[in-house]
């Protein structure tokens, strides 16, 4: 056992980290007084023009990474990546994190809808679409949620109807994030309402400035609006844009929502290391509260959780290492970092007491409380996510399900009595 | 970097492992438990030859030269089997103290014998209810003999030499003491988990060979390293305990269809998992620093043994649940897993102990967090 790169990833890692001091501190110093303020994207943007801000300066970092081959590394060099191996990806990635850099828009795209066309594009449509999204020129979206489909995505009823070369899609998607800023969205349709709920799905692409799409903002609970609603009315997209078969959109979301669990990482926020300084900064009853031992108690639980995690990333990065495959560990990593995150941000309000009322100076706390509840909603609930483990890592059986092999217009809904 | 155990450790644990199924070490635990035994003589005797008492013993001594991450992987087993044997005593604690503190002379005569399991030994440092600190350690060291009284020390009864912390002149330090002395009166007690014996002993001018006068120090860093081993043991017994309500929840059928079916049960066996893989990976953090002589070790050592005894609690615990009357009986081995995660996690030092061994550590040190 050792913490130690092999002599490759030594070098490797030298080379990304001689790269970022060289170029984001110019970067940095190039920036203007005005960008200087843009807020990281951890916080949500309480305005739009500090979210405009904050999008020009990670496109513009994004760029710059770009040009010097470090974005999506792991992309084929023809798409705008590196070739580069999985644990140099990691290895990046560590880097890149000791430095402040602005992000939080790329996600989707890079993330998951990137992955699904290298499976289900043309070439062409790889070579004009991936470049763009690894340079961050263009933002992706992904239109997959509904009114009535969330956790049972395949309840989803926007309608796709086939009209010789140009599918016409009308229906509502919801809690589309950054719909409202995105170049091109990845979208999951109904072409089929007589098919059992998982056969008649059909998978698009679609330039987000198509006429009949209207997008509305949704406020979140922490005075954000990141996600959004966005309405379908007519709207055209040729065939040359499905991805998968007819009716297999299916297979083609779950290759999407895989992703998506690998993307999701830690619950960012306030961690162990803050709720330590914040309790040693903190009176309790005439002490420190650190001396308190019901603090004391807490804060050792939350640096097993922590600390739980991070070795856990460990050994799926010497796994990569060795070039195996990691195993199921990661899957526990949304669940177990959005508590603690929930969990630890209401603490630091016990701790403040009355004064964390006051959100001047408390921010992190109040921001980390009202977005940890997101996190544990977003990609895959707590509840999906238990199911996931018990399910694929575990091999217990499914829930018993009330929807299967039942046309999809014979099941309940709750809406009306069918 | 590498953070798994290497191919021949795994090799190792594999061995390990057959052997205790061979062995079939659950219905020996059963045995121990509700018979007069101590021990299950014919499984230490097995486990001798297989050469685990020998471990970490230097080759000069006697010993194989291995190093700690060998006993983890070993520690694994011995608790996925809740082994009835005095593996931990003898082996994490006894050896390990001799090893780190003994002079050659004293390493000389008691090493050959304990790799070759020639003898056990035991480690006895709690004098009554509550963790020892320095300063409540009452036992007494002079002019080459002891007095004093130690509370629920795992094998007294089993083992031939105890080493005993005890105070003198020169601070609390660590002494060797025959146990087959007349002048040690040694107890054996009714316990929680009576597939693993404990006595009280009470000694009265019995003659001890010294380790160290003043060893507090080292007295922590043994049982840092022995945490680190116990912790290994719980997550064996965790996840034993885990598959055990699993495999029943699978073939158990109620209103038609598998209990493992429904989600409640679903879920609490995800949360057995989620609490078991926390355990594992701050385990094997564990393992580096125990392997290392890292200074991280009073951090890793206290995180592994708080999340390992939080997760064999659990899985214990809910295997019970899982199992509706049946996990009531006595016949049923769910009790066994249980009564065996509530000992570890007595044995060294309960939850309260090691959580503020754990934040304190982290005060003392300049950790990267
Ligand atoms: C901040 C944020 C950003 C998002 N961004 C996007 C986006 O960009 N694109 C997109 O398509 N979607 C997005 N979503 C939507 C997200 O994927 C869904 O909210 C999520 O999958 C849950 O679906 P739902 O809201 O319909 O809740 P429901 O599915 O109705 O769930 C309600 C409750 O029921 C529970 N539940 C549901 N089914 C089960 C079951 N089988 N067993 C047990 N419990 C169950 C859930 O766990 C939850 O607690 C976003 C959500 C949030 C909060
Ligand atoms: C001390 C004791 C005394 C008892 N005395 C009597 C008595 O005097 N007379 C008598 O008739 N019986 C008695 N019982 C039996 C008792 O009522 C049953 O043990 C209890 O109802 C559970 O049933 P089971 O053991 O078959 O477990 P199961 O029903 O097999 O349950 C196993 C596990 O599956 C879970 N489970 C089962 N169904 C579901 C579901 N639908 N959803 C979620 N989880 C589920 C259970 O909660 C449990 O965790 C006694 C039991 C005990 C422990």
């Amino acid at each position: 056992m050792d913490f130690n790169d092999t002599p490759e990833e030594a070098k490797f890692r030298k080379e990304a980290s001689d790269w970022l001091k060289q170029n984001f501190e110019k970067f940095e110093s190039e920036k203007l007084s005005s960008e200087k303020s843009a807020k990281s994207s951890a916080e949500p943007s309480k305005t739009a023009q500090d979210e405009s801000k904050a999008l020009e300066l990670a496109k513009k970092w994004q760029t710059i990474k770009y040009d010097a081959g470090w974005a999506c590394l792991h992309w084929p060099k023809d798409y705008g990546g590196r070739d580069a191996t999985p644990i140099e990806r990691v290895i990046w990635a560590q880097e890149e994190s000791k430095f402040s850099i602005p992000g939080g828009f790329f996600e989707i795209g890079q993330g998951m809808a990137g992955p699904v066309m290298m499976m289900y594009a043309t070439e062409e449509q790889k070579k004009e679409h991936l470049p763009p999204m690894a340079k961050g020129e263009k933002i992706w979206c992904q239109l997959f949620s509904e009114p009535g489909a969330g956790s049972d995505l395949a309840g989803i009823k926007t309608k796709a109807e086939l009209d010789g070369d140009t599918w016409t899609i009308n229906g509502q998607k919801v809690w589309t994030s950054g719909a409202h800023y995105s170049d091109w969205g990845i979208l999951v349709t109904r072409s089929d309402f007589d098919a059992p709920k998982h056969k008649g799905l059909t998978y698009f692409f679609l330039d987000m400035k198509s006429p009949g799409i209207e997008i509305r903002p949704i406020k979140q609970i922490n005075g954000g609006a990141n996600f959004n609603e966005v309405y379908f009315t007519d709207v055209k997209i040729p065939d040359s844009q499905r991805l998968g078969d007819v009716g297999d959109g299916w297979r083609v979301a779950l290759t999407t929502l895989m992703n998506e669990r690998l993307a999701v990482g830690d619950a960012s926020g306030v961690d162990f290391k803050e709720i330590f300084e914040l309790a040693k900064e903190n009176d309790f009853y005439g002490e420190p509260a650190v001396k308190n031992s019901a603090v004391r108690e807490k804060l050792a639980d939350w640096y097993c959780e922590y600390s739980g995690l991070k070795n856990t990333k460990m050994r799926r990065i010497s796994a990569l290492s060795k070039g195996d495959t990691p195993g199921p560990e990661a899957s526990i990593t949304k669940i177990v970092s959005a508590n603690k995150l929930q969990d630890i941000a209401n603490f630091g309000m016990d701790i403040l007491d009355q004064a964390g009322i006051n959100s001047e100076g408390n921010l992190k706390y109040h921001g980390s409380l009202l977005g940890a509840p997101l996190i544990r909603i977003a990609g895959g609930t707590d509840e999906i996510l238990r199911n996931i483990i018990a399910e694929q890592v575990l091999g217990m059986p499914q829930d018993v399900r009330l929807d299967k092999n039942v046309p999809f217009n014979e099941i309940p809904t709750g809406e009306k009595s069918n | 970097m590498n953070f798994e155990f290497s191919d021949e450790q795994i090799a190792m644990k594999d061995e390990v492992r057959k052997l205790l199924d061979k062995e079939n070490s659950l219905k020996r635990n059963r045995t121990i438990l509700e018979g007069e035994e101590k021990f299950d003589k014919d499984l230490w005797n097995s486990l001798v030859s297989m050469g685990l008492t020998a471990v970490t013993i230097p080759e000069e001594f006697g010993g194989i030269g291995m190093g700690y991450l060998e006993l983890c992987v070993i520690a694994e087993e011995l608790g996925r089997a809740i082994a009835p044997v005095p593996y931990s005593s003898s082996v994490y604690l006894a050896t390990t103290a001799i090893l780190n503190c003994a002079s050659d002379e004293i390493k000389k005569e008691f090493l050959p014998k304990l790799a070759s399991g020639e003898i056990i030994g035991t480690f006895a440092h709690a004098e009554s209810s509550g963790f020892p600190l320095e300063k409540s350690i009452n036992c007494n060291f002079a002019s080459g003999k002891i007095s004093g009284t130690k509370a629920a020390v795992p094998d007294a009864d089993i083992a031939d030499f105890a080493i005993v912390s005890a105070k003198s002149s020169s601070g609390v330090g660590l002494y060797l003491v025959d146990l087959k002395d007349p002048n040690i009166e040694i107890t054996s007690l009714d316990t929680f988990d009576p597939s693993r014996s404990h006595a009280n002993i009470d000694i009265k001018d019995a003659s001890a060979k010294e380790l160290i006068s003043d060893g507090w120090l080292e007295i922590e860093k043994i049982l840092d390293q022995s945490a680190v081993l116990f912790s290994f043991e719980q997550i064996g017994g965790a996840e034993a305990a885990m598959n055990m309500a699993k495999d029943y929840a699978q073939g158990r059928y109620a209103f038609g269809r598998s209990i493992a079916s429904f989600q409640a049960i679903k879920h609490k066996i995800a949360d057995m998992y989620i609490s078991l893989q926390l355990a594992r990976s701050n385990c094997y953090f564990g393992a580096w620093a125990l392997s290392n002589e890292a200074s991280e070790l009073p951090t890793a050592a206290a995180t592994a043994r708080v999340s390992a005894t939080k997760a064999f609690y659990e899985c214990s615990k809910e295997n019970i649940q899982t199992h509706g009357g049946m996990g009531a009986t006595w016949e049923f081995d769910c009790h066994l897993f249980y009564r065996r995660s509530r000992l570890l996690a007595s044995n060294i030092g309960s939850q309260g102990v090691w959580k503020e061994k754990l934040i304190s550590s982290i005060e003392k040190s300049n950790l990267q967090i």
